[in-house]
């Protein structure tokens, strides 16, 4: 795109987006590297001056992310990122607006700003950092706790059904829905890269390890002994193989998916499921979203959807536009004017 | 055969009508013709639309009366009029639930044919009190108003639910015969509003023109009235709801800050209006955001303030209980933005539709910690417009919240309103800061405002939020002594306001034995209460606040210049307790919270009663 040459004059490096406050998560805290390849992906995604970059929050560990990048931000209220961004990004188009948010500010209280930021498509790209489990009040379940979950609420265990995030997202119709993991560096850049391209709500799902209350939650996904058998790593084109051998895979039969043994001679790599991220069809994208708590099935990471329709700031300007056209500029006087008026002499 | 055009015409000073029947019998529209009309011939008008919450209630029930009261006088009015001298009944439950509030020897016009076994049960009237005499000494006059509206109609390509409906504007003509005004600009209306339905066009004016001449053909009426025109200052009028001057106003504010205006809103009664206006000037840059809830519908304002625009949010009672958390985010992140509360009936979901001023102490105190935020009250519909402008002057000057108290009321009373030029309007001058050097997000002007620097303003990044910010610096910070410091600098900056806004008036003698002091859109009637008793030579003076947190400067010189103050609200007492706190001056109450506007006659008692008999006379 020759046009975009002018604009990539703009050399950043990582440290560029490194702000002078001390970063004060826990130590070994998954956030670390969420930062980390943030700050690593901004000076090839950020097509635009720095001062354009505008970071929102809400409450929680996550939430203090803003305070940690040398841009512009605004640490919210519990729940709000999505909306205040919406203002943001609405106020002036020309920003790239971030929003970090954790499982608990997201989609317990900020629940209803996400599913409509998500629904209208406004130019956003949210980070929810998923630790399962409340971090900054110390311990409490979260809406993504597994039923059964032991925490200082839930003695003898939860008894709620967690959300499943990129259903929930997909329900409400984003139009870019991707998972990750903090420990997994490369693939999470390529997310943050990913959704910062995107144009409209993009929703990036991070696993992320709080070592104090909840350690070891996503281990499975994690350590290497067992995260090949258990992690599905989606790319746009490619069969869904994993495992240690690369020797599983999925099918897809009709609309039920399964995991087939790809060392038995039955199936080999042309019978699999292929995944298209820009697949129209929800209800695909609805079948990986459900892997997760289907048994033997693994947890797919990668970018489930991605689809491109008029965001929300984009319908709002071309409105604004056509009503100037249509009427002409504002002319104040006209309407203080206007309407049955009447002279007194 | 002549028409009797000779008919006596009576010249009167003032006349209140209330136009009342069913929900769905269009009184709401009835009433605001007969307002438009009104104004447009010269009178001074007041109106109270008043209607149940429920947009269709069964037809013909008590609990579904929809009513609408207008004063219009010569002279200068400032209420919608304690009693009617009219009511128009459509049904007889809107005979039954108007006809307490008649003035005694009213008037009465009743569509007779309404008046059957199934209504008048509805009604619960155990007898027809068209013919058992209960409204002896009442003029009472019984129009067929449904047949002869669908003998006017007959031919109209219109279902007969149609026709049925057309009754209104039958009610409306015959009220334009009887008090001598002129029916083109309804007509004129019919045409704009029904353009793409002749067949409306077609029904409606032959309504109309029906009601009128029916008055002018029947023996029913032995007299015209006409009221003349007001002496108003000379200038452009147009009749305004507040609604419509609040939106006005933060349009004019727009315009003249030069700042793109975002509204951020959900709907509630009785504010939804305001954004429903402000959509409607897209084509001024205007940004109406309909939020999935209210606290949506101010955090987007925040952003949007961050981010550099005229930020505002309308809402009504329970409403601004949602936004209260983020009220004081904007506290703490001391940007301008603008709550609009359009108060109604409370608590909880209260009253919806209809008027209190009881958000007060919400508004001044209803938030965690010493989170001060400016307060400021229109008096009246068309105060709306200065109020709303004043209200964004001020949030600008002083990056700081203000909240901005109507009522429903004012905000869907109406009034004429002498319109102002737009070069008339004082600039909002606006200071982005763009200089890097010594910049600092919480450094203080000699306003105590700190720097607005917007997101896209080079090496100006910063960031703010909820949590302490340490002084001049903006970092996050837990230090006690600096909070003690930013506590005490965010109240100071509030309080200073009270060096910029206008001191509080005496209407009256300047001191002596009573003042009447009042708050927000119960101005009418006290000044209205006060002109009757000073009228009858008591010695009373009235003074009123549009400003209330900060208080004007001049507030305890002005109260302690009178013996007694008399404070009447539609609350328990919140300014009241105000004044008690803020300056340890005794005040006396007047506290009426029926969900309508306080009523002159009410008022002058008790201004007579405080005075104690001749006091002050």
């Amino acid at each position: 795109m020759a046009n975009n040459v002018e604009v990539k004059e703009i050399k950043y490096t990582a440290k560029d987006f490194a702000s002078d406050q001390e970063v004060r998560w826990c130590p070994g805290c998954g956030d670390y590297s969420i930062l980390a390849q943030v700050q690593r992906t901004f000076p090839e995604i950020i097509d635009r001056p720095k001062e354009n970059i505008v970071w929102v929050s809400g409450i929680g560990c996550s939430s203090r992310f803003p305070y940690y990048m040398n841009t512009y931000g605004f640490h919210g209220i519990h729940g709000r990122a999505p909306a205040i961004a919406t203002g943001v990004k609405l106020a002036n188009p020309n920003l790239s607006v971030w929003v970090a948010s954790g499982d608990g500010d997201l989609l317990s209280i900020g629940g209803n700003h996400f599913i409509h930021a998500c629904r209208k498509n406004i130019d956003l790209k949210i980070l929810m950092f998923n630790n399962r489990i409340y971090g900054l009040t110390k311990g409490q379940y979260s809406p993504t706790s597994e039923k059964g979950k032991v925490t200082k609420t839930t003695p003898y265990g939860s008894v709620d059904y967690p959300f499943n995030p990129p259903m929930l997202a997909l329900g409400a119709e984003a139009s870019f829905i991707a998972r990750s993991i903090d420990r997994h560096p490369k693939h999470l850049q390529e997310m943050i890269r990913r959704a910062g391209l995107h144009k409209g709500t993009a929703f990036i799902e991070i696993f992320q390890n709080c070592n104090i209350f909840n350690d070891g939650a996503f281990s499975l996904l994690t350590e290497k002994e067992t995260k090949d058998d258990h992690v599905l790593e989606l790319v746009h084109g490619q069969p869904m193989i994993f495992g240690k051998n690369k020797d599983k895979g999925i099918k897809l039969d009709g609309m039920t998916p399964m995991v087939v043994d790809l060392t038995t001679g039955k199936y080999s790599k042309d019978d699999l499921w292929v995944h298209d991220e820009f697949d129209p069809n929800p209800a695909r994208t609805a079948i990986l979203a459900m892997f997760d708590e289907t048994p033997g099935f693994p947890t797919p990471i990668g970018i489930f959807r991605q689809i491109t329709k008029e965001t929300y700031d984009e319908g709002l300007f071309r409105q604004i536009e056509e009503v100037k056209k249509k009427k002409g500029e504002g002319d104040l006087e006209k309407i203080l004017f206007s309407g049955n008026v009447w002279e007194v002499n | 055969m002549e028409t009797d055009k000779e008919k006596e015409l009576l010249q009167l000073k003032e006349v209140t009508i209330r136009f009342a029947g069913d929900s769905g019998d269009g009184m709401q529209l009835t009433g605001t013709q007969f307002s438009e009309t009104t104004a447009w011939v010269g009178n001074d008008l007041n109106t109270l639309p008043d209607y149940p919450a429920e947009i269709r209630a069964p037809a013909g029930t008590i609990y579904g009366v929809s009513g609408f009261q207008l004063h219009f006088s010569s002279e200068d009015i400032h209420t919608p009029g304690d009693q009617p001298d009219v009511l128009v009944a459509m049904n007889p439950a809107a005979l039954k639930k108007n006809l307490p509030e008649l003035k005694k020897g009213g008037m009465i016009i009743v569509n007779s044919d309404s008046f059957d076994i199934k209504n008048l049960n509805l009604a619960h009237y155990e007898s027809n009190p068209l013919e058992d005499g209960s409204l002896d000494g009442y003029q009472v006059y019984q129009v067929p108003i449904s047949s002869l509206t669908a003998n006017a109609l007959e031919g109209v390509k219109l279902s007969p639910k149609e026709v049925s409906r057309a009754k209104n504007f039958f009610a409306l003509g015959l009220m334009y015969w009887l008090f001598n005004r002129p029916i083109d600009n309804t007509v004129k209306w019919i045409h704009e509003k029904f353009a793409k339905n002749p067949e409306y066009i077609e029904g409606n004016e032959r309504a109309l023109r029906a009601g009128y001449n029916y008055g002018e053909m029947t023996e029913l009426f032995t007299a015209r009235y006409t009221v003349e025109p007001a002496k108003l200052p000379k200038g452009t009028y147009r009749s305004i709801s507040g609604n419509e001057a609040t939106a006005l106003g933060f349009l004019a504010a727009s315009v003249k800050s030069g700042l793109p205006l975002f509204l951020g809103s959900y709907p509630i009664t009785p504010a939804s209006e305001i954004i429903q206006y402000l959509s409607t000037y897209k084509n001024f840059g205007v940004k109406t955001f309909q939020a999935e809830d209210e606290i949506a519908g101010i955090t987007t304002a925040i952003g949007a303030s961050f981010a550099g625009n005229l930020a505002i949010t309308s809402t009504s009672g329970p409403g601004l209980a949602l936004k209260t958390e983020a009220i004081g985010l904007a506290v703490m992140t001391e940007l301008p933005l603008i709550i609009i509360d359009v108060q109604r009936g409370g608590p909880s979901t209260g009253l919806p539709t209809k008027t209190e001023q009881a958000d007060l102490l919400q508004a001044v105190c209803g938030r965690n910690g010493e989170a001060p935020v400016v307060v400021v009250a229109a008096a009246t519909p068309s105060d709306c417009f200065n109020m709303a402008i004043e209200a964004s002057r001020i949030a600008i000057k002083y990056m700081t919240p203000v909240i901005l108290l109507t009522d429903g009321y004012i905000a869907n009373g109406s009034e004429p309103w002498k319109i102002p030029h737009a070069n008339e309007l004082p600039d909002i001058p606006v200071k982005f800061r763009t200089e890097k050097e010594g910049f600092y997000p919480y450094l203080r002007d000699e306003n105590l405002a700190r720097p607005w620097a917007i997101p896209g303003t080079p090496e100006l990044e910063h960031r703010i939020g909820g949590l302490e910010k340490s002084d001049i610096y903006g970092n996050v910070s837990y230090d006690p002594d600096n909070h003690h410091k930013m506590v005490t600098l965010r109240a100071k900056k509030i309080k200073n306001i009270e060096n910029d806004i206008p001191l509080l008036e005496v209407e009256g003698e300047q001191s002596g034995e009573l003042l009447v002091v009042g708050w927000g859109g119960t101005y009418g009637a006290i000044k209205e209460a006060v002109n009757k008793a000073r009228a009858q030579g008591y010695k009373v003076s009235q003074a009123h606040f549009r400003y209330i947190n900060p208080f004007p400067k001049n507030t305890e010189q002005v109260l302690r210049s009178f013996n007694k103050i008399l404070i009447p609200e539609i609350n328990l007492g919140q300014l009241a307790r105000l004044i008690k706190s803020e300056f340890l001056i005794d005040v006396q109450q007047f506290n009426v919270v029926r969900g309508l506007p306080l009523r002159v006659a009410d008022i002058v008692d008790q201004i007579i009663k405080t005075l104690g008999g001749n006091n002050g006379k």
